[in-house]
């Protein structure tokens, strides 16, 4: 049987576009189940596709001192979605680098619940948005940490650049904790491109759009820095980003 | 070279400069010394074309001898439009920021500006190619840029493994002192606006900022204006001119010997 259409009364899907989700929903209805078994890693790198609805839905499990690393881009041309549960037993790690570089109409979205079940457990998340005409990105991450999963170790980073009036950036970081003994960080910021940056790079000749071009690579691009191979995404998030700019 | 005239200037709708006239021959060194708050920094700003420094009056002409992108080709001439060609008088302040580059001018900023995620080697080649593109020159490539800035940065006794790390970030005072200096060497400019190049640099450090100065702008086609509080720079780079800013105006111009005279006797006894 066929999950239920969400809604945007689904705090998880309330800056979903759910008109592009409608034809779609019966393919990504069910997420898709990632273990990671104790001790083990894993590394992924999630590019965008080519199709104007884009859908990831992964819940991923993580054994007693597991490690996984996720970078992701979403930049789908009208509705992208990546959807992440996770959940961390005993020292496990969970770190994810992700971009929405959104353009024109569309909306790119990173929803994620990190559950830290076990003590020790750390987890990052660096999520970027770069945003032009009137495309909305969203982050929305929950950190749960159980009763118990003391020494827990949690960090949202989120920051969003807007380039024009009408782009929108949603951030929102949110926190269940039920243990006393943890750290839990989170940070969002939304901007434009700095002046005074944009100022330096002209001053040394750069001509405007290419001035914005390189501030802007250098926003998202950093986000790639420990990725094994980062060719691919490197070159689909300068794809994106000459798009945008 | 540069022919600064009846140059007023405004920041936030405030007056700053109020008529600074001043004109630097190729081949020479002038600088510009005042209190803080006489506007030595604004007229940095005006003459590189920072946003929202808005000159209400006067005339800035910039003239670059012998140009390199005078290839004498009509063609050549035509592609690059009437603003950025040859030989000219150039109306400095019709161009933007990017143009008055290409045109041959650098600022030294006084606050150098950050730019994570961004190396040093990346922002610099762009930069430089840039500057080439606009001047109908060909592109350095790869190799060529990387010896090119592995040199300079040598010459300024700068670890040129600083250049792979983002633009600035991390460094302290001093090295993004000279981090502006190995910039200017890299991209060889006619004309050097310097805003306090010499502040938060020690000893060591102002010795060789002086001698990279000497080094790459010294020559009969070049020009420096020099923005300082102090002498100590001067004992290096010898100024051929001092020019004295207070509330907006050149107050005094002489001879090196004017510099000395100000560090001795502060700037409201040698104005009186």
């Amino acid at each position: 049987m066929t999950a239920p259409f969400p809604t945007h009364k689904q705090e998880e899907w309330r800056y979903a576009d759910l008109d592009a989700l409608k034809p779609v929903w019966e393919q990504f209805a069910e997420p898709v189940t990632l273990t990671v078994g104790a001790g083990e890693s894993l590394e992924e790198i999630w590019l965008p596709a080519a199709d104007d609805v884009q859908l990831r839905r992964v819940q991923l499990a993580l054994g007693a001192r597991a490690k996984a690393r996720i970078f992701a881009l979403n930049a789908a041309p009208v509705y992208g979605r990546i959807e992440l549960e996770v959940s961390l037993e005993e020292g496990a790690e969970f770190e994810l680098f992700a971009a929405n570089i959104g353009t024109g109409l569309s909306t790119n979205e990173i929803v994620t619940n990190v559950k830290h079940l076990g003590v020790g457990g750390r987890s990052r998340q660096t999520i970027r948005s770069v945003l032009n005409g009137k495309a909305v990105g969203s982050y929305l991450g929950k950190v749960e940490v159980a009763r118990g999963a003391q020494q827990t170790d949690a960090e949202q980073s989120v920051k969003g650049m807007l380039l024009d009036r009408g782009a929108t950036a949603n951030c929102k970081p949110e926190l269940e904790i039920f243990a006393d003994d943890v750290k839990c960080a989170h940070g969002a910021t939304v901007g434009e491109l700095d002046a005074m940056q944009l100022f330096y790079a002209e001053s040394r000749g750069l001509d405007p759009a290419s001035a914005r071009a390189l501030l802007l690579q250098g926003f998202v691009m950093g986000l790639w820095d420990c990725a094994k191979d980062a060719a691919a995404i490197r070159e689909a998030a300068g794809d994106a980003l000459r798009r945008v700019v | 070279m540069l022919e600064i005239a009846n140059l007023h200037a405004t920041v936030a709708d405030k007056p700053i400069l109020n008529g600074v006239s001043l004109s630097v021959p190729a081949g020479e060194v002038h600088a510009i010394m005042g209190p803080n708050g006489s506007g030595k920094s604004t007229l940095a700003y005006v003459l590189a074309g920072r946003p929202g420094y808005e000159v209400t009056e006067g005339a800035v002409t910039f003239t670059t001898t012998r140009h390199p992108r005078e290839s004498g080709d009509p063609a050549e001439q035509e592609k690059l439009g009437s603003r950025l060609r040859g030989n000219d008088e150039i109306d400095l302040l019709q161009l933007d920021p990017h143009e008055r580059a290409a045109a041959g001018l650098f600022l030294g900023f006084q606050y150098p500006v950050e730019i994570p995620g961004v190396s040093y080697l990346q922002f610099l080649r762009e930069s430089l190619n840039s500057q080439r593109r606009a001047r109908g020159q060909a592109e350095l490539s790869g190799g060529e840029f990387i010896k090119l800035a592995r040199e300079q940065a040598k010459l300024l006794g700068m670890d040129a493994e600083m250049l792979k790390r983002p633009v600035n970030v991390g460094f302290s005072g001093g090295e993004k002192k000279r981090a502006e200096m190995v910039q200017m060497g890299i991209l060889s400019p006619r004309f050097a606006v310097l805003d306090e190049t010499d502040s938060g640099l020690d000893i060591d450090a102002l010795k060789a900022v002086g001698e990279g100065i000497n080094r790459i702008m010294r020559a009969p086609d070049k020009g420096v204006l020099l923005i300082t509080h102090y002498q100590r720079l001067l004992d290096y780079v010898e100024p051929d001119r001092v020019h004295v800013l207070q509330a907006g105006q050149i107050e005094r111009s002489g001879g090196p010997e004017l510099a000395r005279e100000l560090e001795r006797e502060g700037y409201a006894e040698a104005a009186a």
